[in-house]
């Protein structure tokens, strides 16, 4: 297959020897386990369970809310001991509303849960709609609501359906073991994926640090004609899905648009485990295989999790930490996220846990930028980083949006080669999370010059009714005077 | 720029390459080394004597500075920077010159070209060639007194305590002077004669090429510094537009000039190999701070200096266009930053997003 | 001798009267301007620039008399919207952005007498005579008079809660 090349991006060393020898591992169930009502992109879920209620496992305990949302579901059989605030999941330290259910230690699947005899005799929007149900969501990290992607064929001229197989970020292997362990399950949801998309064309792309993984598909997809296997050069960040498919097709998406305006959809392999997993079993989405890894853990390995277990419950399982880690992590550590304790849960987008030593993180303290340019040349989308930085550092934001701050993917690869060790990427998040405020702070303005105008208009309104009732009272007063 | 608090809150990515300040400096001054021990070598004592004043004198310049502006000292002195400029300085500087020239030249180039304009990466021109200008045009005779080399312990080279003479006392060393290449040769051409009467009593190319005539430290030997270059291109310190670019507009330049003319205009092979072009090409244009950052703008960058050093050694007054060049081009960089940017992921080159006519119609090869 | 003082002499009168009727017949109508900066500004009309209302703000940022720094609700974004608009610099580094402010009623200090309620300009507050107040924080403009007027002092003014939507990473701190 032909491939394009990327620009930029850069080759940090991939670690995966860790963890990628360790199939995959069942982990036993923690004392409680803590589900957070919002573990996707969207509104939050709404509760659909009382405390004290028993629960079997995949029974739906909170409600979609709205369009862009996903239910969640039980991971476990157990009893419902609490619907409350509790540490998210989010380098913020902040609590959200959160599920604590009490494993009973049966593990005990729901009775209601059925799956389609056949998946391909349905019509595409009974999948989507399964695939919802289910609290499906892209297991890559991104979390949006899988069953909206699929019904992007309403809109847009799909051809190809591509599985995003290249986990491109150094130290995970979850994908790269679910893909070897499980082909057959996986292939077998990227072609239900395929049938609700109407799309034909299959390309399943896996860089080639996973040999392993590439052979092992190849040979669940040799009967099917239409799935091809691509091979991908070893580079970060080839896992972005706009750089992946620029690699496989040679097209550029557009600004602000998505792959689906050049007729591509992305789905990551662990989502398309999880499609077969609802639509063969009826099964909702209530684990995920993590990856627990990094110098400071003793026996790093790949876990599969029920949703909801906290962070200390894994490193426990995988031997502990044999010294106190610089830095912990949930995803990778090119664009993960620091995690604030070790009594957060896992969630839908949790695909990896590390707990990394100074060595390996490598962190400085920053100098001045010298502007060697080392930024540019690493940059995959073409922009210039010490120059929206240094907007950024002197508050032109409207200057960094110019130069191009909505387009960067945030992918931290022009920090990771910065030889004055800037916090480059960190000015963009905040730089982003800036315009974001900004914006909501005008709509709020907007809306409350509205309702002062009201107030206004009702005062007058007020003041008007008062003149006229008293111009009544005189008239009809001075009607009364007039001597007969 | 000072430290970054460990805020309690840090932002990923949490991996690096093994880069830093310190190791970019530190390689360009390994790719330095074999010439600048060449140098010292062949003009001796004084040249050591010179090269040791001007490195102290920039490290007390840059580290009175950082005190004066209530940065850390130690931190910022161990980056490297100053102590690059000065020994770039250095090797510009007449070998024999007095200790005065170092002294001053330190001075105006860590305090005048870069802490006034906010230390590191703050600086519009490149310090080593405003220094060097600045000495040039204040201190003519000092600055323009070249001597042909007398390696180390040969018999006609000062000794230890004749070195210090040289430098510190002053002392007069008019029987020793030769002019460079270059600046013979300019000489001559404006008497009137021809390059066919002149070159050959003045030297060969060979020597031009292994350091064996007049000149600065970073005049003489070519080819070490040539492989000084391609060596921190192979490490990735600098990038290989600019010396490309600007090492082929003088040949360019040169080749046309002398086929025209050969008798009045230098055989290209003059221009490369002698005066300090290819320390300018891989050493001085290459200096990051103030040169473009994007491949299509350091092209235009090498371009430009090598067009201006061609045209000042020409046709202007002095025969050694680089450090002009250089900072003429410095000047220019920000606009060349501005207009000439990457094209953006998505977006065509005016920066509006992609339009495909065919949206989603084609498939895959 | 003549000549050059007479030719410079005739350029100047020359360049003096073209000038002049440049100024004169090229003349740029004034204050379309204020409308577009009255836009700009929250509308809460709360006089916290010390001019009676948004409206006469505007006037005087329009004439120039007013610094374009002159509205604390607006914050730093107001102030570089400002700027751009009337192409003046301004040194932002300098600007304390204060940030949002939401006024808070203190619930067991309130006395129920309305005032403030009556003096909120975006009906932020709900409540009825002697029955406790409170304020939606969603339509408050943190523009204080709540605060001035209060009998009990029960009001103070708050940033607004932080919750994960409107989180963001803060900026990485260069420390001297």
């Amino acid at each position: 297959m032909k491939l394009f090349k990327i620009r930029g991006g850069v080759h940090p060393e991939d670690r995966k020897a860790l963890a990628g020898r360790q199939p995959i591992e069942a982990i036993p169930l923690p004392q409680l386990l803590h589900i957070p009502l919002q573990q996707h992109v969207g509104a939050a879920a709404n509760p659909a369970v009382r405390r004290g209620q028993r629960v079997c496992k995949g029974d739906l305990i909170a409600e979609r809310q709205g369009a862009v949302s996903a239910p969640v579901h039980a991971s476990t059989s157990g009893r419902v001991v609490g619907i409350g605030r509790y540490p998210a999941n989010h380098p913020s330290g902040l609590s959200v509303a959160t599920i604590t259910l009490q494993p009973d230690g049966e593990d005990r699947w729901s009775e209601a849960l059925e799956g389609a005899a056949d998946p391909f005799a349905l019509a595409p929007e009974e999948i989507a709609a399964r695939v919802a149900a289910a609290g499906v969501v892209g297991m890559g990290g991104a979390t949006f609501p899988a069953a909206i992607k699929l019904n992007l064929r309403h809109k847009y001229r799909l051809h190809t359906l591509v599985i995003n197989g290249s986990e491109c970020e150094p130290y995970l292997t979850c994908d790269d073991r679910l893909m070897r362990e499980q082909p057959v399950e996986v292939l077998d949801g990227v072609r239900i994926m395929a049938h609700a998309l109407g799309i034909e064309h299959i390309i399943v792309a896996i860089e080639d640090n996973k040999p392993e993984a590439q052979a092992a598909m190849a040979s669940a997809a040799a009967e099917f004609a239409a799935v091809r296997i691509a091979r991908l050069p070893n580079r970060y960040p080839m896992g972005s899905e706009k750089h992946l498919v620029l690699a496989l097709t040679g097209r550029e998406t557009p600004a602000r648009g998505l792959t689906a305006d050049i007729g591509v959809v992305v789905h990551n392999p662990a989502t398309a485990f999880a499609v077969h997993q609802a639509l063969r079993l009826g099964r909702p989405l209530v684990e995920r295989v993590v990856t627990v890894t990094g110098e400071a853990v003793a026996r790093p390995g790949n876990l599969r999790v029920p949703l909801g277990t906290p962070v200390a419950h894994l490193l426990t399982h995988r031997g502990g930490l044999h010294e106190e880690p610089a830095r912990l992590i949930a995803g990778g550590p090119m664009m993960g996220q620091p995690i604030p304790s070790r009594r957060v849960p896992i969630i839908k987008g949790t695909n990896g846990v590390l707990a990394l030593t100074n060595q390996e993180i490598h962190r400085r303290e920053p100098l001045p930028c010298i502007r060697c340019g080392s930024c540019v040349a690493a940059c995959p989308c073409g922009l210039m980083p010490l120059e929206i930085a240094a907007r950024t550092r002197s508050a032109d934001l409207a200057g960094a949006v110019r130069l191009g701050l909505m387009d960067c993917i945030g992918c931290g690869s022009c920090a990771y080669v910065c030889p004055a060790h800037l916090p480059l990427t960190q000015y963009f998040n905040y730089a982003k999370g800036e315009m974001a405020a900004r914006g909501r702070a005008r709509h709020k303005q907007i809306e409350t010059k509205r309702l002062a105008e009201q107030r206004s208009a009702r005062l007058e309104a007020a003041k008007r009714a008062k003149r006229e009732a008293l111009a009544r009272r005189k008239r009809e007063t001075a009607t009364a005077e007039v001597p007969e | 720029m000072s430290t970054l608090t460990d805020a309690p809150l840090v932002a990923g990515p949490f991996a690096h390459a093994r880069t830093s300040v310190g190791r970019t400096m530190g390689l360009v001054m390994l790719a330095l080394a074999p010439a600048t021990l060449v140098g010292l070598w062949q003009f001796g004592w004084p040249a050591i004597n010179l090269f040791l004043v001007t490195i102290a004198s920039v490290l007390l310049a840059e580290a009175a500075c950082l005190w004066l502006a209530g940065r850390r000292v130690r931190a910022h002195l161990l980056d490297g920077s100053a102590l690059l400029t000065g020994w770039l300085l250095c090797m510009t500087l007449p070998p024999w010159a007095p200790w005065w020239i170092g002294v001053v030249g330190a001075l105006l180039a860590i305090v005048v070209a870069k802490q006034v304009f906010g230390g590191l990466g703050q600086n519009l021109f490149n310090p080593a060639m405003v220094a060097r200008v600045a000495l040039l045009i204040s201190f003519p005779v000092a600055m323009t007194t070249f001597v042909a080399p007398t390696p180390l312990f040969s018999p006609e080279a000062p000794d230890f305590i004749g070195g210090l003479a040289i430098t510190f006392a002053g002392q007069d060393y008019d029987a020793m002077t030769s002019a460079t290449v270059l600046g013979q040769v300019r000489t001559d051409l404006s008497a009137g004669l021809t390059l066919g009467d002149i070159l050959p009593s003045t030297y060969q190319l060979s020597q031009a090429a292994i350091g064996t005539m007049a000149g600065s430290l970073g005049e003489t030997s070519a080819v070490l510094l040539l492989m000084g270059g391609l060596f921190l291109i192979v490490k990735g310190v600098i990038a290989w537009q600019i010396p490309a670019a600007m090492l082929g507009t003088i040949l360019v330049c040169a080749t046309g000039m002398h086929l025209i003319d050969p008798l009045h205009y230098l055989h290209p092979g003059y221009h490369l190999l002698s005066g300090a072009t290819v320390l300018a090409a891989f050493f001085i244009a290459t200096d990051p701070v103030t040169a473009p950052v994007s491949v299509g703008g350091r092209l235009l960058y090498g371009i430009g200096c090598g067009l201006l050093v061609y045209v000042i050694r020409t046709w202007s007054g002095y025969p050694e266009g680089a450090a002009f060049a250089v900072l003429l081009m410095n000047a220019c960089t920000p606009l060349i930053d501005h207009y000439l940017r990457p094209r953006i992921y998505g977006r065509d080159r005016r920066g509006e997003p992609l339009d495909y006519r065919d949206q989603g119609r084609e498939r895959p090869a | 001798m003549i000549a050059p003082i007479l030719s410079l002499t005739l350029l100047g009168l020359a360049l003096g009267t073209l000038l002049g009727m440049a100024a004169r017949f090229l003349k740029v109508e004034q204050n379309p301007l204020q409308d577009e900066i009255e836009g700009l500004l929250p509308g809460s009309q709360c006089g916290q620039c010390g001019y009676p209302g948004c409206t006469a703000a505007a006037a005087a940022v329009a004439a120039g008399e007013a610094a374009v720094t002159l509205c604390p609700p607006g914050g730093r974004a107001l102030v570089e919207e400002l700027a751009a608009k009337l192409g003046v610099s301004v040194d932002l580094a300098g600007i304390q952005d204060q940030g949002p402010r939401v006024a808070h009623i203190h619930e067991r200090l309130c006395s129920g007498c309305t005032k403030c309620m009556k003096r909120c300009p975006t009906d932020a507050i709900l409540g009825g005579p002697k029955m406790i107040h409170a304020v939606f924080a969603d339509a408050c403009t943190g523009c204080g008079k709540c605060h001035e007027v209060c009998p009990q002092e029960c009001i103070d003014m708050r940033p607004p809660p932080v919750a994960l939507p409107n989180w963001h990473w803060p900026k990485p701190l260069l420390a001297a």
